[in-house]
């Protein structure tokens, strides 16, 4: 707010109480700008912002529309805020043990107001591994991925891959027979890591003076899970991961990914 | 969020007369019926939806839109401007649902905690002195005396463990006959009266009574206080 307004006592009680809100400094400390309707303005609250100033200033015609980008990138994000979101109020309630882990599930839908928190999280869960794979393939047909994106496309390459293991961990908390059995199956998989799963290509070879190395008590898939089948510690461990470990991690790199979509001369252009 | 909704911003700050398509052209306040010029993609959907809206706010200030329309004025009914403001009021509304919705979600519509209430068997089951037997589930110290301290009869009562200091669980220390408090040294006589250390009051009595089936019931949610001379109370004390 950089004009002076002045308290005219002919003004209305409203336009009175904005005047002096707009003026205090905790509201000159978050809006240090005016409004956005200049191109100068843009570009300062832009750039004095430490959420804004990740995003480019001005951005391609083509880069706001629908057609060309689906959104599926902004709805990816969104998506994530709403998990985090309803996933800390889930938190409240749940507790990752095997005695309360199903029961608090149920309690959740039958002992909270708003049973429908948990439908939310689970639902935007599936919604949002579906937005980040219609992000990549759109990134892909439109050569987006291409230099000087190569870099930022390998970080969304990650932040895949970290979207389907907080599918995959989330899976396992509701501890019912789908999640056991489906963490069961998924987590086998790691056996046949080569060298670092005991039933892997190479694992034979691990052996030190004839005592094997990689074995089921010590392999990758033994790390995964904290025990050497889905019990109390695959639970707790899924449960630090999905709730603190994958977020941070996916969280750094999305600063990451909207920072080089700026420095890499906004989205991308029509082919 | 790449998708910045900058367009929204920009246009925003048009007239509130300019039309949604993207030519310009002068407000329409005056209308001179323009020459057949073909409507803006989405502009018949709008104006055939939001006639009532525009209609309140037409009675709402006098402005051309309250004048009839001509048939041949293919300007739109709902102006970007208000269209923005219709957005911006609905958003507002979910969120502040949404809000109210989350508060709503910490508070849980049943509690895993002891019940407030409970029976604590016969009266003969019973001797003399302080029972511990209710400590650790319900919080509740069960006394029999031969002669109470305020009432002057024989009968039991009911002591919350709660320290009147700061809320500790006080020990019961059958040595000394006396609840003695582990964190800051207070001390109570069996009756619930302090007499040494910080607690400044005695220790609350539950409401306690005899069930339909001659069992005792004792209630936590309903607390007497001494110096409130709420121990004359008759549920404070069972006389047996």
């Amino acid at each position: 707010m950089a004009d002076t307004k002045t308290i005219d006592p002919r003004d209305s009680a409203p336009t009175r109480l904005w005047n002096w809100l707009t003026e205090t400094q905790i509201w000159t400390s978050v809006f240090r700008h005016d409004r956005p309707n200049t191109d100068r303005n843009r570009v300062l609250v832009m750039l004095s912002n430490v959420f804004l100033h990740l995003h480019p200033v001005r951005i391609r015609k083509s880069g706001v529309k629908l057609r060309y980008t689906w959104c599926m990138g902004g709805l990816s994000f969104f998506l994530f805020l709403s998990l985090t979101l309803t996933g800390l109020l889930l938190m409240f309630y749940y507790r990752p043990t095997l005695e309360y882990a199903y029961t608090d599930i149920v309690g959740l839908r039958e002992h909270v107001p708003l049973g429908i928190m948990r439908e939310m999280h689970r639902w935007g869960a599936h919604a949002m591994v579906i937005t980040v794979w219609l992000h990549m393939f759109r990134v892909f047909m439109t050569g987006s991925y291409k230099p000087p994106r190569e870099f930022n496309w390998s970080v969304g390459v990650v932040m895949l891959v970290l979207t389907l293991l907080l599918s995959f961990t989330g899976y396992l908390l509701p501890w019912d027979q789908l999640a056991i059995w489906a963490i069961t199956v998924g987590s086998n998989m790691a056996r046949a890591t080569p060298f670092l799963g005991h039933e892997g290509p190479g694992a034979a070879l691990m052996t030190l003076g004839g005592v094997p190395l990689i074995h089921a008590a010590d392999d990758a898939r033994f790390a995964l899970l904290g025990g050497t089948f889905v019990g109390e510690g695959a639970l707790l461990r899924f449960y630090v991961l999905h709730c603190v470990g994958l977020p941070l991690a996916i969280a750094v790199l999305m600063a990451v990914h909207f920072w080089r979509v700026r420095k890499d001369g906004g989205i991308s252009g029509p082919l | 969020m790449a998708d910045d909704p900058k367009p929204d911003d920009e246009t925003a700050e048009r007239p509130a007369a300019a039309a949604v398509d993207p030519a310009p052209r002068p407000a329409p306040v005056p209308r001179p019926a323009p020459a057949a010029r073909p409507p803006a993609a989405p502009t018949p959907n709008l104006a055939g939806r939001t006639t009532s809206i525009v209609a309140a706010k037409a009675a709402a200030s006098p402005s051309p839109a309250a004048t009839a329309r001509e048939a041949d004025d293919t300007s739109p009914l709902l102006t970007r401007r208000v269209w923005i403001g219709l957005a911006w009021g609905a958003f507002t509304a979910a969120s502040a649902a949404a809000l109210a919705a989350t508060g709503r979600f910490m508070f849980p519509n049943v509690l895993n905690e002891p019940p407030q209430q409970f029976r604590a068997g016969f009266p003969n089951e019973y001797g003399i002195g302080v029972d511990e037997r209710w400590k650790e589930k319900f919080g509740i110290w069960l006394v029999r005396t031969a002669d109470d301290l305020d009432i002057g009869a024989a009968g039991f009562y009911a002591l919350i463990t709660v320290c009147t200091h700061l809320g500790c669980t006080p020990n019961y220390l059958s040595a000394e006959n006396k609840f003695k408090c582990p964190c800051h040294g207070s001390g109570f006589r069996i009756s619930g009266v302090n007499f040494e250390g910080p607690a400044p009051r005695p220790l609350e009595r539950a409401r306690i009574v005899l069930a339909d089936d001659g069992q005792i019931l004792v209630d936590r949610s309903r607390k007497f206080q001494r110096e409130l001379g709420q121990w004359l109370d008759p549920e404070a004390f069972l006389r047996a």
